[in-house]
């Protein structure tokens, strides 16, 4: 796998915010207490035109201007999510007719709660490293749902990135990847329903702290590094409490994960957290910083990454798509009524 | 009631706004054409499709109280003539923005979103809608 990593990036963020107070109106909760206990003062939300399939166009589009990469040499590219527009029919197909990368490349959709797009990358240095394709694509995207008064609803929001994976021109090599994974009941979806179903406070302890926690020390283990080694680190962050946590608990400050933290400007973005995280690191990172990664999915499993930071990164056209502080700035808040149009949730009586 | 495969044969143009170009005459045309208006039979066998850059300017807009069904939830919403920069005159909706972000030359981008849907069992339909942007990238109204 020596060589392996990402040649390119990009991401999108919905223009649309929410605060937590707006919600907790409606609801007859404190939400300005519900906010800072997640450590949360804004979550995105996405236009009614917008889907996991126009975010992942949008990262990829950014990830494609910042190359000079033929999409003709792209031969895989996989979309992970849980919120794909469609139960059957892929959103790969879209996105790459989108990008051009069409007809010469397999697709396919991952699903694995909110690391979904890293378990697509980690397929993606599989088939780079094999040698089967010489470009992949991987993508982690969401518009997530929570349901209308449920403690998710504080969170659950919409966003998505694009990485590139080769191994030419390579602006970040990924020098190792575990993953640790068990059946833990933590939060689901059934099919056909609206919204998911979770745990509550489960969620916690036995589901992403232990699954973060054994991925991270795993992949520390494996690679002999500690992590004052590192720059920058990034965890997936359902809220901010749990990723400071975290952090805390494996050894990282809070000034390694500050970059990353991205949950508190807009929430939770579920399979596009890490891979925003990550891109917002790469916004800003210079050639021989090190950064830790560790995703997680409910149901449950972690994914964790040890990324090195290239030369490349000098030359890179970082320029050419915005960064994630331009695609954070200026956003339009909206009223809990106005969301709730936007969420479908309310809707006009058809003629 | 827009069928599938009819959307689907418009897919090159309404994702990627791949035109047309005459190579007789050296004018861009979208969406594409079988033969160049201008010039007629001499363009036969000088036309190639082309993908516009999606960038452009708007020519004149509108703001729409009374619009089509499938639009109500986004309603009032914006509709522009958009010049392209290929010199293309191009209608499409205006997003992401408020009408009084906008005048007459405010430079555009082309951006992928949700066009409709055939009710919730049907096929969603995409394509192109446009997006504000200042000459160093970002949204009108960012300080």
């Amino acid at each position: 796998m020596k060589g392996v990593g990402i040649v390119s990036y990009g991401a999108y963020v919905p223009h649309f915010r929410i605060v937590p107070d707006e919600i907790g109106k409606v609801w007859g909760v404190d939400g300005k207490a519900m906010g800072k206990g997640l450590m949360i003062s804004s979550k995105s939300v996405p236009a009614p035109d917008e889907d996991t399939i126009t975010i992942s166009v949008e990262a990829a589009r950014n990830m494609m201007s910042r190359c000079d990469v033929d999409p003709k040499d792209i031969g895989a590219l996989y979309v992970g999510s849980e919120s794909h527009p469609y139960a059957v029919k892929p959103s790969g197909a879209i996105v790459a007719e989108a990008i051009e990368a069409a007809p010469d490349l397999t697709v396919a959709d991952f699903e694995f709660a909110c690391k979904a797009g890293t378990a697509a990358m980690q397929a993606c240095m599989g088939l780079v490293g094999a040698g089967m394709v010489k470009y992949a694509v991987a993508i982690g995207a969401d518009t997530s749902q929570g349901a209308p008064g449920d403690a998710l609803e504080y969170s659950a929001s919409a966003g998505g990135a694009a990485f590139l994976i080769g191994a030419e021109k390579v602006i970040a090599t990924i020098d190792d990847t575990y993953s640790y994974t068990t059946d833990t009941p933590d939060f689901w979806r059934r099919e056909g329903q609206l919204y998911p179903r979770h745990g509550g406070r489960f969620t916690g302890e036995p589901a992403y702290f232990k699954h973060v926690i054994s991925g991270g020390k795993m992949l520390l283990e494996r690679t002999g590094m500690s992590p004052e080694d590192y720059t920058y680190a990034v965890f997936h962050q359902p809220n901010g409490k749990f990723p400071t946590r975290a952090a805390k608990q494996l050894g990282f400050s809070a000034e390694q994960i500050k970059a990353s933290l991205l949950v508190p400007q807009i929430g939770n973005t579920y399979s596009g957290a890490v891979p925003l995280g990550l891109a917002a690191i790469l916004d800003e990172a210079k050639p021989g910083d090190r950064i830790f990664a560790v995703a997680y999915g409910s149901g449950a499993g972690s994914d964790a990454f040890d990324i090195t930071v290239t030369d490349e990164m000098a030359t890179f056209k970082r320029e050419a798509a915005p960064t994630l502080n331009e695609l954070m700035a200026n956003p339009k808040y909206l009223d809990y009524a106005t969301y709730a149009k936007f969420k479908g949730v309310i809707a006009k009586e058809r003629d | 009631m827009a069928t599938a495969p009819r959307f689907w044969r418009e897919n090159p143009s309404r994702y990627n706004m791949v035109g047309f170009k005459c190579n007789s005459c050296g004018k861009f045309y979208f969406p594409p054409r079988i033969i160049c208006p201008l010039c007629h039979r001499k363009s036969v066998g000088k036309t190639e499709p082309v993908k516009m850059k999606g960038t452009g300017a708007i020519f004149s807009f509108t703001e729409i109280h009374e619009g089509m069904d499938e639009h109500n939830v986004q309603k009032p919403y914006i509709v522009a003539m958009v010049e392209l920069d290929e010199g293309v005159k191009v209608t499409g909706q205006v997003i992401d923005c408020d009408v009084c972000d906008l005048s007459i030359g405010t430079r555009v981008r082309a951006t992928l979103r949700k066009l409709s849907e055939e009710g919730s069992a049907g096929v969603i339909h995409y394509g192109y809608k446009f997006v504000p942007v200042r000459e160093n990238g970002e949204r009108p109204g960012d300080e």
